[in-house]
């Protein structure tokens, strides 16, 4: 497995954000992201283990589109992957940030 | 006035009846015992004839492949291979034991490895690769078979063939042979006083045989919607309505695929509820596939014809007459070489998948190891030049796209790619150099086997958005918009975030939000069907799935 | 030939997460999770083998409501590994068990979705599902009813169709599917001859709900529907089966039965055929309430 972490600025959401929060499974192609509540209030964090080896800068450019996107500062984001794709990873930070957040972020 | 020898004008004839002299020795008439077969060939082949096999990748002649392996090489030789579909082992074993020596084909699925083997290892000639049509078009010009080996599933005494839903290409197989003075040998799986229909007449049949076990049909385009996810489901949704909407498709053929089967899931939800339904896909150039089923019931589409038929769709297809072409007896009749010419010219537009993605938009599936061939894609991932007749998507697209010579205005073909950013594992779809340029350079070709040439596309479509080439008036231009839509591989990575902005205020790309698409609106609660269950209801349990798609 | 048209709208279960399969069959809002994904108990064996771990270990437990009454709940996320059970996923059902007799809830619900022990964990997860069991049958021992819910793409194999077998009740769906040994298992040792792997509809007719339901070891068969799963959890909670020696004595007697009317039938359709009559080669393409009906009461009663 590889370990990667992030800090990136990010806007500060509307909503503070309840319980953690879960979205998606460990299977092959596919990743889980847990979400939680985090002190940085202007940064977002991200701690990535993957089975995909060598795609660090793949994923720093995911999450930085991301964070600039979304407004998710102060929210700490923890990801299993087994292999996803961009394109899942995108889907399911969304879905992630969007369940947490209770509403269009 | 000097007299010249008279030149025979009836050689072929006379040779056709020469074998048949000899085959008389073998198989007294028409009818064959299956244990003669071999024996049959032997008779009726020569050295370095050209022989076509019947074989796409759905119906094989698969006995007659098998009796033509076991002929002694030292009768039989060098033959030369005509062959659609190059899909079984006993196709390769010809070249292994000398029986052939030269190949001319469409496409290799499975044996796509083997022969490139045997390429390297110089036991066969490529005459060259084709598109199925292209294949079909020069049996009537320089490649016309001496001999058509060909499968049906009936035969009556007198020897008429019943080919069923999946005619598919024999029709032309034989015409080819039988117009030109070549022998056709058939093999059917049985043998029946009197035929549902007559597809293929006696008289353009010389020897029949009952073939031990049926010949095989692949479900190859059956897809099951359980495995159809979000990201293929936000593609279809932007398909549906920056393209088939945009455009006003109505006359279309899908490649095939899970990304095609999302699109066609989505009609009688999505585009029902975008007011489309009479609008768009109404005329297809397509096989059967199951996933058309909630489409077909929710009154969009309202003709199909078929390069072939489905395993399981029989019945259905019979209970819908209306929608598909079928014989007199109520079964499909299917027809590759026209269904391939309604594609390439009576459809407003093609959409399919593809493995790699250059930035001129050139698209190709050929690997650095394997030898895979066109199949039909390139036919109608074309533009047709030679179409004439206007039709509103037809006139639209040709605006956008730069005038003809001396500023002429002309009408363009819709083909569109429809392929996610990254495969799997994590392998990029957009690359700088197609993998087509190392496998020529490997076996020493001419030209890079390209299965959708760039300036044959005018839309690229991914999870990204849509990007169009159309609109793109440079080379650079095509690039960026490319790029805009790569995501996250290296070409994509490589983008110049003003110049991607810049084509997105110019329309060139459009993200998912451009057009009014919220990706979290992309859920499987879109689909018609979500199981292969929900297809047999939708049909009203007249779609029977092949096996291995039960869960019940 | 049945209306051709769409289908019923239904949220399907088999589709469902474990988590969202039971948010629809508890009360709405009502499920605490215990142990949760933020917990981050996860596999030690798993991570010594540097394979992705899931925060959850692919097991969702705690406690909610089902139809107003107090229930603990455990529900299995099969894509995680196949659902197989390693040491963390059985010590948090064996947790839930034990919880059960502390905390006295109306009734056990477990969601299972599983293909048996986690091979990476071998005797770690072998310990763990003979635990469960143990723990399963002291809830009974106690009064609570245990009920399990078959419905998932992993079905419920190896030892822990056992564990279903030890609970009180059972609701299946026709594409669960209940056993021991999986299809590819006996395709394997036994050859193709004993059990076509292939042969979809074989390996339905052989494990999958309709058929328990009609051998009686299912005792709901419902359609691919978080409602529905739901009805028969509300339903099935509240019937708990005796544990004694003469409950066993009564199933013993109906298994041999079982065993002497249908011992020598090589194919589920046999069976079918004795119990249903000529109309048994529909049953495989009949809806759920459609299937009740034409079965009636030709159904196996196994207690």
């Amino acid at each position: 497995m590889e370990r990667l972490e992030f800090e990136l600025p990010s806007a500060r959401p509307a909503a503070a954000g309840g319980a953690p929060v879960v979205v998606g499974v460990v299977a092959s192609g596919n990743l889980e992201i847990l979400v939680e509540r985090a002190e940085a209030p202007d940064r977002c964090r991200f701690a990535v283990s993957t089975s995909a080896h060598g795609f660090g800068p793949v994923w720093r450019a995911v999450l930085e589109d991301f964070a600039a996107r979304r407004a998710v500062a102060g929210l700490a984001f923890s990801v299993n992957d087994a292999g996803a794709t961009p394109a899942v990873v995108g889907l399911r930070l969304e879905q992630a940030a969007e369940e947490f957040l209770g509403a269009a972020p | 006035m000097t007299t010249r020898p008279e030149r025979p004008w009836d050689t072929a004839r006379r040779d056709r009846l020469a074998r048949l002299e000899r085959a008389r020795a073998v198989a007294p008439e028409r009818w064959v015992e299956p244990g003669r077969v071999t024996a049959l060939l032997e008779a009726i082949l020569e050295p370095g004839d050209r022989v076509c096999i019947e074989g796409d990748n759905q119906k094989q002649a698969d006995f007659l492949a098998r009796a033509l392996a076991r002929v002694d090489p030292g009768r039989v030789h060098d033959l030369h291979l005509l062959l659609s579909v190059l899909a079984l082992p006993e196709h390769v074993e010809l070249f292994e034991r000398g029986v052939a020596r030269r190949l001319d084909f469409s496409f290799s699925g499975p044996q796509g490895l083997r022969l490139a083997q045997l390429v390297a290892a110089r036991r066969i000639e490529i005459g060259a690769i084709h598109t199925y049509l292209e294949l079909y078009a020069r049996y009537f010009v320089d490649l016309t078979p001496r001999v058509a080996l060909v499968s049906a599933l009936a035969a009556d005494r007198e020897g008429n063939l019943y080919t069923g839903p999946n005619t598919e290409e024999t029709p032309t197989l034989v015409e080819a042979a039988a117009f030109k003075d070549g022998l056709v040998v058939a093999q059917v799986d049985e043998r029946r006083e009197r035929l549902p229909r007559v597809d293929i007449p006696a008289g353009w049949v010389d020897f029949v045989t009952v073939a031990p076990t049926p010949s095989a049909i692949e479900p190859l385009f059956t897809r099951d919607p359980a495995m159809i996810g979000e990201i293929q489901i936000l593609m279809a949704m932007m398909v549906v309505k920056g393209l088939y909407a945009e455009y006003g498709v109505r006359t279309l053929n899908h490649g095939i695929g899970f990304d095609s089967a999302a699109i066609e899931l989505i009609l009688p939800t999505y585009a029902e509820a975008l007011g489309l339904r009479g609008r768009i896909c109404q005329h297809w150039a397509v096989n059967p596939h199951p996933t058309l089923i909630p489409a077909i019931e929710s009154g969009f589409v309202r003709s199909i014809h078929a390069f072939g038929s489905e395993l399981g769709m029989e019945a259905y297809v019979a209970a819908r007459p209306d929608v598909f072409f079928t014989g007199r007896d109520g079964s499909l009749r299917s027809n590759r070489a026209l269904a391939q010419t309604a594609g390439l010219y009576a459809c407003d537009l093609f959409i399919g998948s593809t493995l790699q993605v250059d930035l001129a938009g050139n698209s190709s599936t050929a690997t650095a190891s394997r030898i895979t061939g066109f199949g039909g894609a390139p036919n109608m991932g074309s533009d047709a030049r030679g179409r004439r007749h206007a039709t509103d998507a037809w006139v639209r697209a040709g605006r956008e796209a730069p005038p003809g010579p001396g500023g002429m205005p002309r009408g363009r073909k819709l083909v569109v790619q429809l392929l996610e950013t990254f495969r799997e594992h994590m392998e990029p779809a957009f690359v700088e150099r197609l993998d087509a340029w190392a496998l020529a350079e490997k076996l020493g070709w001419e030209l890079p086997p390209v299965m959708i040439y760039g300036d044959d596309v005018t839309h690229v479509v991914t999870e990204e958005g849509i990007a169009n080439l159309l609109l793109c008036r440079t080379e650079e231009e095509r690039a960026d918009a490319i790029r805009g839509v790569a995501g996250y591989t290296p070409v994509g990575l490589g983008r110049s975030r003003r110049a991607v902005e810049n084509l997105r205020d110019r329309g060139i790309v459009r993200r998912p939000e451009d057009l009014g698409i919220d990706p979290r609106a992309a859920t499987r609660d879109l689909l018609a069907a979500r199981s292969m269950k929900d297809l047999v209801r939708w049909s009203g349990g007249r779609y029977d799935p092949p096996k291995r798609f039960r869960r019940w | 030939m049945s209306r051709a048209g769409p289908p019923r709208a239904r949220r399907s279960y088999r589709e469902a997460t474990a988590r969202r399969r039971l948010a629809g069959v508890l009360d709405a809002g009502s499920f605490e999770e215990r142990l949760g994904p933020a917990d981050r108990v996860t596999s030690p064996h798993l991570a010594a083998l540097d394979l992705p771990v899931a925060f959850d270990d692919g097991v969702v437990v705690g406690s909610g409501r089902l139809g107003g009454r107090r229930v603990l709940a455990a529900s299995q996320e099969g894509a995680f590994l196949g659902g197989g059970v390693g040491e963390v996923h059985g010590a948090k059902l064996c947790g839930i068990l034990a919880a059960a007799l502390r905390e006295r809830p109306a009734a056990v619900l477990l969601l299972l979705d599983t293909g048996g022990v986690r091979l990476q964990e071998a005797n770690a997860g072998l310990v763990a599902v003979s635990e469960v069991m143990r723990g399963v049958l002291a809830a009974r021992a106690a009064g609570i009813p245990v009920v399990a819910l078959i419905g998932g793409g992993w079905g419920c194999f190896g030892g822990m169709g056992i564990v279903a077998r030890c609970c009180d009740t059972i609701a299946m769906s026709e594409e669960g599917r209940l056993g021991l040994s999986g299809p590819d298992v006996i395709e394997e040792t036994k050859g193709v001859e004993e059990l076509d792997a292939a042969d979809r509809g074989l390996v339905w007719r052989t494990y999958g709900g309709k058929h328990r339901y009609l051998l009686g070891e299912a005792d709901r068969l419902v359609e691919d529907d978080l409602d529905a799963f739901r009805a028969a959890a509300i339903a099935l909670a509240s019937v708990p089966r005796p544990i004694g020696i003469e409950a066993l004595s009564r199933e013993h007697d109906l298994l041999a039965r079982r065993l002497a009317a249908h011992g020598a039938a090589t194919d589920a359709a046999a069976i079918w055929r004795d119990l249903v009559g000529a109309t048994f080669e529909e049953l495989p393409l009949l809806e759920a309430d459609e299937f009740l009906r034409a079965v009636g009461g030709a159904r196996l009663e196994a207690r």
